[in-house]
């Protein structure tokens, strides 16, 4: 049965170091996020000091208490010298490979992952600016809100999803694998070339997404070669024998808000109706990973795809008809599972995009990015009579996803917003109300100095004993605002926070 | 732009009832905004592009994340 989707995005931003001979953009990135960490934690500038480490980071405090099984730890592979922060917001902000990387904090709706998302863009240009300060005359970080860098080096923005364990998985992938192919009408974020292995730059000239160049395989635990549309990373973070989380890293990194509206919100609903099994298989994709790439490299939106039943369809086609479902399903069942009356927002905006898709993409200019940046491209591509494989034209894609506000062409789009700015920088220092981030946050925000470590399902406090206290957090919709407000505001002290949580 | 736009159009399967669309009065005014809007922005960011576009290409290279 369909579990609420409690939902987030992990970001890796793009990063250069400009006026160095030989920039390491690991020290890059640990540079930009300690630069933001120290002016939090000046009194006076931020709203808090939140230097609590990643749970893995600090020296362990005590073995007992860290007591992790196989489903709480992180992946093996995470570089634990490096920095690793969590916020106030409840968001986790660190060094991954060589990007600084923010996860947002678990969200209810769609419309709080927006919120998010725009509220991690502005910590990554208040890092900017922290940064720069330290910085010799000459030199300066610049960060990318994008996923490629032209030449073939591709980094993620992943989306993630909590499911009913029980839900089979093959079920899984065939329907998430017909939506991820198709929804690239609307989530793609456009790009300027082609990164094929053995194909030209110029093989394409523009294309709807950054990202469907590099996936090579339908199903598999990669996430840095030989991707694949379903990655099977089996990390819940949550309660291991009541959900799974699904990991999806075939996603851009979308500007417009709307996408990353519609991004999310599609696919919370679409996976609902997987667990719930109301989706049959007529709209099965014959040969996914082609077809990723058919869909991006298809500009009129008209290209046909073969399903397995012998048929064919468009990627606009598919989305009319997984709308229709989702309608349907929702009308049905209602909006507990997928995000409250959001869901409603959600299957408006995304008939509406469709429509727009289908009639006049101009119309969808600052709600969808590839429309957007081609828009630009194009334009300027015909004022100075360019040819397609001309570097200015690759120049104006960069610097679409450029965030310092000054150079950013995505600022000057005149974007259509779903969330005020002011709420925006709000979330930047407070956590979602309606998921466990709201305890983690808070606590952050109240006792920062008493916080030992967290991580997604669990905090570790200095109560000042002997020994330090865990708190599990293993249910994603606990500890909201609902749940702990009251506790945390009538809590005097740590201690007594923790003597009453534990009553 | 608009005449690619148009010509875009006319090679999908509704071909008809969109050509007609895009040149009725009101489709034709936001046309001109859009042009518009557009030739102001482009005017705009020639002052923010990168001078040097080729060597700004050429030195943004990334690591492979995830």
């Amino acid at each position: 049965m369909a579990v609420p989707k409690t939902l987030g995005i992990e970001t890796e931003y793009g990063i250069v170091h400009r006026g160095v001979p030989d920039p390491n953009p690991i020290s890059a990135s640990s540079l930009l996020i300690n630069a933001y960490l120290s002016r939090l934690a000046d009194p006076g500038t931020g709203p808090g000091a939140p230097r609590a480490g990643w749970d893995f980071i600090d020296e362990s405090p005590a073995v007992d208490l860290r007591g992790f099984t196989p489903y709480d730890a992180m992946a093996p592979d995470i570089e634990t010298h490096l920095v690793n922060a969590v916020l106030t917001n409840g968001a986790r902000y660190y060094v991954d490979h060589a990007h600084p990387e923010l996860s947002t904090p678990e969200c209810a709706d769609a419309l709080s992952v927006v919120l998010q998302d725009r509220a991690a863009d502005l910590i990554l240009i208040e890092s900017m600016a922290a940064a720069n300060e330290f910085l010799p005359e000459g030199q300066e970080l610049v960060v990318y809100k994008n996923n490629s860098d032209g030449k073939g080096n591709s980094y993620g923005c992943h989306e993630n999803y909590l499911m009913d364990r029980a839900t089979p998985f093959a079920r899984i992938v065939q329907h998430a694998t017909t939506h991820f192919v198709t929804r690239q009408v609307f989530t793609g974020a456009g790009k300027v070339g082609c990164e094929l292995p053995h194909r030209d730059r110029t093989y394409i000239e523009f294309q709807l997404t950054q990202r469907a160049d590099f996936f090579e395989e339908e199903v598999g635990l990669e996430t840095t070669l030989k991707r694949p549309i379903i990655n099977t990373r089996d990390e819940p973070h949550a309660d291991p024998l009541r959900y799974r989380r699904l990991h999806v890293i075939v996603g851009d990194a979308n500007l417009c808000e709307v996408a990353t509206f519609l991004k999310v919100g599609t696919t919370a609903i679409i996976l609902a109706m997987v667990e719930d099994d109301v989706l049959d298989s007529t709209l099965a994709l014959a040969d996914p990973v082609r077809a990723l790439q058919a869909v991006s490299w298809d500009l009129s939106l008209s290209e046909p795809l073969t399903l397995t039943n012998g048929r064919t369809a468009t990627a606009l086609e598919v989305q009319w008809g997984l709308l229709e479902s989702a309608r349907g399903y929702v009308g049905e069942r209602g909006t507990d599972a997928v995000g409250g009356p959001v869901a409603n927002d959600v299957l408006e905006r995304w008939e509406q995009v469709l429509a727009g898709l289908e009639s006049d993409p101009s119309e969808l200019i600052g709600q969808v990015d590839w429309i957007t940046k081609r828009h630009v491209v194009e334009g300027f591509r015909d004022r100075h009579g360019l040819s397609a494989g001309d570097l200015r034209l690759a120049a104006l894609d960069l610097q679409y996803h450029d965030l310092r506000p000054d150079r950013s062409l995505f600022a000057r789009m005149g974007a259509e917003a779903l969330v005020g700015p002011e709420d925006a920088m709000r979330a930047t220092g407070y956590p979602p109300t309606d998921t466990r981030a709201f305890f983690r946050g808070r606590c952050l925000a109240l006792w920062p100095e008493r916080v030992v470590a967290a991580n997604w399902d669990s905090m570790v406090f200095d109560a000042g004993g002997e020994t330090l206290r865990r708190v599990p957090m293993m249910e994603p919709s606990r500890g909201t605002q609902e749940h702990v407000g009251t506790l945390l505001e009538t809590c005097d002290s740590i201690e007594e926070l923790l003597d009453r949580l534990s009553a | 732009m608009a005449e690619r736009e148009q010509r875009r159009r006319s090679e999908t399967p509704h071909s008809t009832e969109e050509v007609e669309a895009a040149s009725s009065p009101a489709s034709t005014e936001r046309s001109e905004r859009l042009k518009g809007e557009l030739d102001d922005l482009l005017d705009e960011i020639d002052e923010v592009l990168e001078t040097n576009a080729e060597e700004f290409v050429k030195s943004y290279i990334q690591k492979g994340g995830e």
